[in-house]
């Protein structure tokens, strides 16, 4: 009897010691595999990248779940950044290395993912891509040292006394304010109806800042609704207030998903008034079956058009389209633009591949506060101390369900 | 005239819950045991019928028909493999049994599905106006409404009159006693989750219908306010669901509208709590006392 025991302690000994091997080889073969396409790539191209390592940029968002759409937006952008820049010699000579790790838009996930992403030797975080996660990210690179510069996450909590902790899109107050300055400019006397989401951050500080500036705008604002996650499928009583209260223009400062059922169930009670989204409704045109003719005159207060005649647009425009198959939205955009941000960051302050996550930190704090940056998402950005951005919002309007810049 | 329309729309959110709170009530009043995979019963059928009228491109009759065939054969299969080895186990097995089967479907249909949100193209579309376009009524909420009061008359009349329906009453009382009369109890069982999977997944199709989204989590969160309304109306009776759900939609509706949308959620599960305290099997439900 003693015997057996012991030979299958043995047993499960060895077993243990082969799995260890195995996700080693594992990871190592995944590590070496990623260089060498990066590199078959350079070499089709005039510049071969100089020796000696790498920089590791790591990704955070949402790839499954209800916030997918973001995520995936913002790793596909990143990843064309990253090619383009291989192929095109690199970051002072250097290949980068890009992986994306997935949250589900979780912030408990989201720490996780940030954890194997350390692991696997990032120094600079592209990321994470909602505000969620990245206020619980946002303690953790600040603690470690790791310099982050997310593409989406738009709350100013995100980097509120986090000095190397830096935003790309909008901060959730402008993005608020800017839409009622927008509405006070282009739609005067709009009877503005507000139906936002009382229990996420991101939905209610856009509302605050919108009805603060409302006020300054001369904009009536007749109805305010909330809804919860848990009654995110029945509008019919905020949409029928806001019909009875007059409201010619509907506010919606959330995400898409539910800006999608709103839609659907105003159309169906035979109410027509403009909704006007912000960042959050980006998407709504590539949700799965969602019949784009409700979407028709729908107004969104956005950084990137992609129709936009600029050459850097529609280069990257026809990139995307021929890479995943659709038109890139804003977060594609975002995230394009953050790995360019960062290379311009790199350049200007000399990084290489061998300092410490720490020491390019500090390099790259010193560069965005003082540097100015034109990509996708807007000409000469710059960045406060606090780690928000400084651009101007355009909005565009859906029109045969395709974006275009409104007048 | 708004009075009209919130009351409208909240007969109609009731109307969904009310079916919903149907099927929970049909196997809790039979079975016994809370069957917290109802709600994921119905996300399934969501997506089998929407599957089917996009991709096969059937008429939707034809999908609501496939959708309860799938959703009756799952119900059987789930109910056989997670439920009947746990006959004589502690109920509280069987509860955690049944939480362990709603995530296993939940990730199922995750793997199988995906993530991201499927609009869901309702199956009647359009709405009825009266009083000159100020109350528009929508024709999947009429369909709701009508199709919750048949199927109520409908489990009525099959508990009452039918053998099998006294079969299930029978087992209901006393299982023991059921068997000593030649009641097949396991077969009785299996044929309850059948016809409750079967109203889950017409339950599905309305609820998506209204709802016009579809994802793997679509049927917790309906689930669990039917399960309230259920205990409200008082469990086990077919009549109380009916009630609990269309009272549910409308205390929701008429809070939503006239209180505030952000305590809407609150004053539902106050009045709930209320109730009770002072009816402590819920609106319709006996109170049968624990003999010792």
């Amino acid at each position: 009897m003693k015997k057996v025991i012991s030979l299958v302690m043995v047993m499960a000994l060895v077993m243990c010691l082969m799995a260890g091997c195995g996700s080693n080889t594992e990871s190592a073969t995944t590590a070496t595999e990623a260089p060498a396409d990066t590199e078959t790539a350079a070499d089709t191209e005039t510049e071969a990248p100089a020796e000696g390592g790498s920089f590791y940029i790591g990704g955070i968002g949402p790839i499954t779940g209800d916030n997918a759409i973001y995520g995936l937006a913002v790793m596909n952008g990143a990843q064309i950044a990253v090619d383009e820049i291989n192929a095109a010699g690199g970051i002072n000579g250097y290949t980068v290395e890009y992986k994306f790790e997935d949250d589900v838009a979780d912030g408990e996930t989201a720490v996780n993912a940030y954890n194997n992403l350390m692991d696997w030797g990032m120094q600079v975080l592209v990321g994470p891509t909602t505000t969620g996660s990245a206020i619980s990210v946002s303690a953790k690179v600040y603690e470690e040292r790791v310099f982050a510069l997310t593409p989406s996450a738009s709350s100013p909590d995100v980097t509120a006394g986090k000095d190397n902790m830096f935003q790309l899109c909008f901060t959730d107050p402008n993005q608020g304010s800017g839409s009622a300055v927008y509405m006070g400019a282009n739609m005067p006397e709009a009877k503005v109806a507000v139906i936002y989401r009382n229990d996420d951050a991101y939905s209610q500080g856009i509302r605050d800042t919108f009805v603060a500036e409302a006020a300054n705008q001369n904009l009536e604002v007749v109805y305010e609704g909330t809804f919860t996650e848990d009654t995110a499928t029945d509008f019919s009583v905020q949409l029928t207030a806001a019909q009875a209260a007059g409201a010619d223009t509907v506010f919606l400062p959330i995400y898409y998903q539910p800006a999608s059922v709103i839609m659907a169930q105003a159309n169906a009670m035979g109410y027509a008034p403009t909704f006007f989204g912000v960042d959050g409704m980006d998407g709504i045109l590539t949700l799965d079956g969602f019949d784009t003719s409700l979407a028709e005159g729908v107004m969104v207060l956005t950084p990137f058009s992609a129709t936009a005649e600029d050459e850097l647009t529609q280069n990257f425009v026809a990139e995307y389209n021929e890479r995943y198959g659709e038109t890139p939205n804003q977060f594609a955009a975002d995230g394009y633009d953050c790995v360019y941000a960062i290379k311009q960051a790199m350049e200007n302050a000399g990084c290489t591949p061998d300092m410490s996550a720490e020491e390019i930190c500090d390099a790259m704090v010193e560069q965005f506060t003082s540097m100015s940056f034109s990509g996708l998402t807007g000409t000469d950005m710059t960045w406060s101390t606090a780690g928000e951005v400084s651009k101007m919002p355009v909005a565009v309007v859906i029109e045969n369900g395709v974006y275009v810049t409104a007048e | 005239m708004e009075f009209l329309s919130y009351l409208v729309s909240g007969v109609s959110l009731g109307s969904v819950y009310a079916i919903i709170a149907l099927g929970y009530t049909m196997v809790y009043g039979i079975a016994k045991m809370l069957n917290f995979a109802h709600g994921d019963v119905i996300m399934v059928g969501g997506y089998i019928s929407l599957l089917s009228m996009t991709s096969l491109g059937l008429p939707w009759w034809l999908a609501v028909i496939l959708a309860m065939v799938v959703c009756t054969v799952l119900g059987v299969v789930i109910e056989g493999l997670a439920y009947k080895p746990l006959r004589n186990a502690p109920s509280l097995a069987v509860l955690i049994t049944a939480i362990g089967v709603s995530y296993f479907l939940q990730n199922s249909a995750l793997l199988i599905w995906g993530a991201s949100p499927k609009a869901y193209t309702p199956i009647i579309a359009g709405s009825v106006k009266l009083f000159e376009g100020q109350l528009s009524i929508s024709y999947v909420s009429i369909l709701t409404v009508v199709m919750c009061i048949l199927i109520m008359i409908a489990l009525t009349l099959f508990t009452g009159k039918t053998r099998m329906g006294k079969a299930m009453r029978a087992c209901s009382e006393d299982k023991a006693a059921a068997q000593l009369m030649g009641i097949n109890v396991n077969r009785t069982i299996s044929m309850t989750f059948a016809i409750g999977s079967a109203l889950a997944a017409i339950a599905g199709v309305l609820l998506c219908s209204s709802y016009t989204s579809l994802m793997p989590t679509t049927g917790s969160m309906p689930g669990i306010k039917a399960f309230t309304a259920a205990v409200f109306g008082g469990i086990g009776s077919i009549p109380g669901a009916l009630l609990g759900g269309v009272l549910l939609g409308i205390i929701e509706s008429l809070a939503k509208a006239y209180i505030s949308t952000q305590l809407a959620n609150s004053i539902v599960f106050a009045v709930l709590i209320i109730t009770l305290l002072v009816r402590p099997a819920g609106l319709l439900g006996k109170y049968v006392p624990e003999k010792v």
